[in-house]
């Protein structure tokens, strides 16, 4: 509990630098929104109003000021473009995000696991040299590249799945299933590479250790002693498991773009290319607390995979 | 391998529920993020505006006012009095009437943003209710344009909003959205940089009349509009090739010809453009006329449009016009010396304005891929003949930013950057804000010609069609002497329909009159 509790207080002055590196480096950075809202044939009173109207005005350690104690209150502000809260946005968003992210990372475990710890198996053969084949070429292949390959075998050509969009699981879940297969498998393809080389090689560094051939010299079988293997090596795959999981929640921009899933990624891109800060700088400290989060939920995984772990 | 085949197969079997509703779905050219037409001159929240808002006067497919939420109207012999009466029962989706009153207040906040209606304040306009259905209006002076104003379609288009909404402060955008339009706006379906989403307003009372451009009936064949943001351009035709949206509203250029052997896919015109070069006019050397014209002179407008990506059959190979080539006020008065890129001759006309090679600063759009080939064009232009460009890449927010600033040029101010307009933004002197070139206006560039600006208030007021065409002309032959801006070419932007959408030769100048299109 003393570890939770220390490992909680130092996130405190992580959010803090990356409030205010956030708030900085957007503010600092050229363009204007009051400029974008106002459209292009506007004047320039017009958006000289337009910035006295959205505080945009007001000297920058003033609407950082504001900023932090609107959010000390639980109010994360407001879109200067939609007017819509950003927590509404948020809202909106976060479903499709943790959508991908727990699917793409049940099928990358559920596929990269196995394949990993089967080539850490039978090292050295065809099946091996197959599955660092296939882990080479799926970490190489650029993502939306993937991405067109699929729309078009699986949603054109053989029109199985649908091109774009994502419905709701409360509206339809067999909808929202069969739209977020095509995003999941392109997002899975990279994570299922890197972990499988992952597992292949923590796999392979157990099996050669001295209880392994204890224990298949006392004649156990295959899957008992790879149980055994997969234990031990599960500490650095949980780790690249749970930073994965994090990266996820944090936007996959570009399959997010290709399969136009309005998710957390995008929300970020649009808002920086509109320079709607409140939305950017809302959003971005709350993923850098679900990474910290996060990591903190990997260390204390640690103990489930291996008891001799003491915090 | 079979077992997961046949998984997938009944995974993909296992189809949303069949639609209820007769839904279109149009890929919008740009995310709706700002809801108030009144205060944005973006197009998209134009197309917004006219989803769920109605005017008092529209234009139909020939560019001519016809009556739209109003019934009758008439004006005293020397022009300077008008009545109006509403159609009856004309309704906003809250089941109010709309009121003289609403008409009078929506249009005072028009008249504050919009050039026609400025000019109409300059002219005397006073608006006043005669009863709930009727108003007036009383000018001081003739105004040739009451009605085109009325109907203006672009810019700021008059959109009749509740009388409580439409005396809310123009300094910020409003957030609440009631209209008497043909549809309602379903908000809780917005998804800001997703979707948009409307429905059929069962209390909108068409006109009579087929529908024309904007004007005449606006009854929808649809009970359902969502407008899709799709970022992706592969994405969003794939999406229409499959049949998952059915219509593409403006076609990026490269996927015009690919489109068009596609039998399931047509392809039509979403509305003449034109390409400006916007050059800051304080300082030198764009401050000198005949630089100006210089570049004028070097442009190519066909290689321009070429470079944007667009087919030959989608752009004029050289108009004449500043006010689009095959709209109302197409003249080529003044345009000859004009006609064709002449190099030499602009280099002499940069030696007459005594330009001594300052440095260019012009802005290069990186995150807009037309923009980014006409600024490129514009680049390569007068570095051919001999001025010193200094090419600046950012994105398009940063140049939203960047053209407002009065300062220097190399004290971070700029000499250049480009854009497009739409047919109804260029196709008058009075919609063509930059080429009116009013004294101390403050349009970036801040363009001024004293003389350009009393042929405008001379054009607008004239009420003889052949005075105004006499106007017309001499206000373009003194634009190609002033160049406010340089036309860098017109082009047809292009849209995309499955090819069982009825009535797409329908669709007019880029508007959103989906109404007139069924399946």
């Amino acid at each position: 509990m003393g570890y939770l509790l220390r490992r909680l207080a130092a996130t405190l002055p992580v959010m803090a630098v990356v409030a205010v590196v956030v708030f900085l480096l957007i503010h600092l950075s050229p363009g204007d929104p009051a400029a974008l809202i106002a459209g292009d044939l506007a004047t320039a009173d017009d958006i000289a109003r337009l910035r006295v109207a959205l505080g945009l005005d007001q000297p920058l350690w003033r609407q950082f000021g504001l900023w932090l104690g609107r959010l000390a209150s639980g109010d994360l502000g407001t879109s200067i473009f939609t007017q819509v809260p950003v927590r509404e946005l948020l809202a909106q968003r976060i479903e499709p995000t943790l959508s991908i992210a727990v699917l793409t990372m049940a099928l990358t475990v559920a596929v990269a696991v196995p394949l990993g710890t089967l080539a850490a198996w039978r090292a050295g053969s065809w099946i091996d040299r197959a599955v660092m084949l296939f882990a080479v070429l799926a970490f190489s292949v650029p993502v939306f590249l993937v991405g067109y390959l699929l729309i078009f075998a699986f949603a054109v050509h053989w029109p199985w799945f649908p091109v774009q969009g994502y419905t709701r699981i409360a509206d339809d879940p067999a909808a929202w299933l069969r739209g977020l297969v095509l995003p999941c498998i392109n997002l899975a393809l990279v994570y299922i590479a890197l972990i499988t080389r992952m597992t292949r090689a923590t796999v392979l560094e157990v099996l050669h250790e001295d209880y392994i051939r204890t224990a298949r010299a006392k004649g156990l079988g295959v899957l008992p002693v790879l149980g055994h293997a997969l234990r031990n090596a599960a500490v650095p795959i949980a780790t690249t498991v749970g930073v994965g999981i994090a990266l996820l929640i944090g936007g996959v921009v570009v399959t997010e773009t290709v399969f136009a899933i309005p998710g957390v990624g995008r929300l970020v891109v649009e808002s920086v290319q509109r320079h709607d800060y409140p939305v950017i700088q809302s959003v971005l400290l709350i993923s850098a607390a679900v990474y910290v989060l996060i990591n903190l939920l990997i260390d204390l995984s640690y103990r489930l995979f291996d008891p001799r772990i003491v915090y | 391998m079979k077992r997961s085949l046949a998984c997938l197969l009944m995974l993909a079997a296992a189809t949303a529920a069949p639609a209820q509703t007769k839904t279109l779905k149009v890929v919008a050219h740009a995310d709706v993020k700002i809801l108030d037409p009144t205060f944005t001159t973006a197009y998209i929240s134009r197309n917004f505006g006219y989803m769920v808002y109605d005017t008092l006067f529209a234009q139909d497919a020939n560019g001519t006012p016809k009556p739209q939420m109003v019934d009758k109207w008439t004006t005293s012999k020397d022009g300077k009095l008008w009545n109006f009466t509403l159609r009856p029962g004309l309704k906003f989706s809250d089941g109010s009437a709309v009121t003289s009153a609403d008409v009078i207040a929506s249009l005072q906040r028009w008249q504050s943003r919009d050039n026609l209606g400025k000019a109409l304040v300059a002219a005397g306009a006073e608006w006043k209710p005669a009863g709930a259905q009727g108003f007036t209006l009383t000018l001081a002076e003739p105004f040739g344009m009451v009605l085109d104003a009325l109907g203006k379609p672009s810019g700021f288009p008059p959109l009749i909003l509740p009388e409580r909404l439409a005396k809310l402060p123009t300094n910020a955008p409003m957030t609440e959205v009631l209209g008497s339009g043909p549809f309602v706006f379903k908000r809780d379906e917005w998804v800001p940089g997703n979707k948009a989403v409307f429905l059929r307003n069962p209390g909108y009372v068409p006109r009579s009349d087929a529908p024309s451009g904007m004007a005449g009936s606006k009854k929808p064949a649809f009970d359902r509009v969502e407008w899709l943001y799709l970022p992706d351009a592969n994405s969003a035709i794939a999406a229409l090739k499959r049949g998952e949206v059915d219509l593409i509203e403006q076609l990026p250029p490269d996927y015009i010809a690919p489109l068009r052997a596609d039998a399931n896919v047509k392809i039509g015109s979403g509305g003449s453009y034109q390409g400006f070069l916007v050059m800051n006019q304080s300082f030198p050397p764009f401050n000198n006329a005949k630089v100006r014209q210089a570049v004028l002179q070097a442009v190519s407008q066909d290689r321009f449009t070429a470079a944007m990506g667009y087919p030959l059959d989608m752009r004029v190979t050289y108009c004449a016009t500043w006010f689009i080539c095959g709209g109302p006020n197409e003249t080529d008065a003044g345009a000859e010396p004009f006609r064709k890129a002449d190099v030499a001759k602009a280099k002499q006309l940069l030696a007459e304005g005594g330009y001594k090679g300052e440095k260019v600063v012009l802005l290069v759009p990186s995150d807009i891929t037309y923009l980014n080939a006409e600024a490129l064009m514009a680049a390569q232009t007068m570095r051919s003949i001999g001025m010193n460009v200094d090419a600046q890449t950012m994105d398009w927010a940063s140049i939203g930013a960047r053209r407002a600033k009065k300062d220097a040029p190399e004290a971070g101010g700029w000499n250049m950057y480009v854009t497009v307009a739409g047919q109804f933004d260029v196709n008058s002197p009075i919609n063509n804000a930059y080429l009116g070139a009013p004294c101390g206006t403050s349009l970036p560039g801040w363009p001024c010609d004293k003389q350009l600006d009393e042929l405008r208030a001379a054009w607008i007021k004239e009420t003889v069609p052949a005075k105004r065409k006499q106007l017309l002309d001499a206000f373009q032959r003194r634009a190609f002497e002033a160049v406010p801006y340089v036309n860098a070419g017109q082009y047809s932007a292009a849209f995309a329909a499955r090819a069982n959408l009825k009535n797409i030769d329908k669709l007019w100048g880029g508007l959103p009159n989906v109404w007139v299109l069924d399946r």
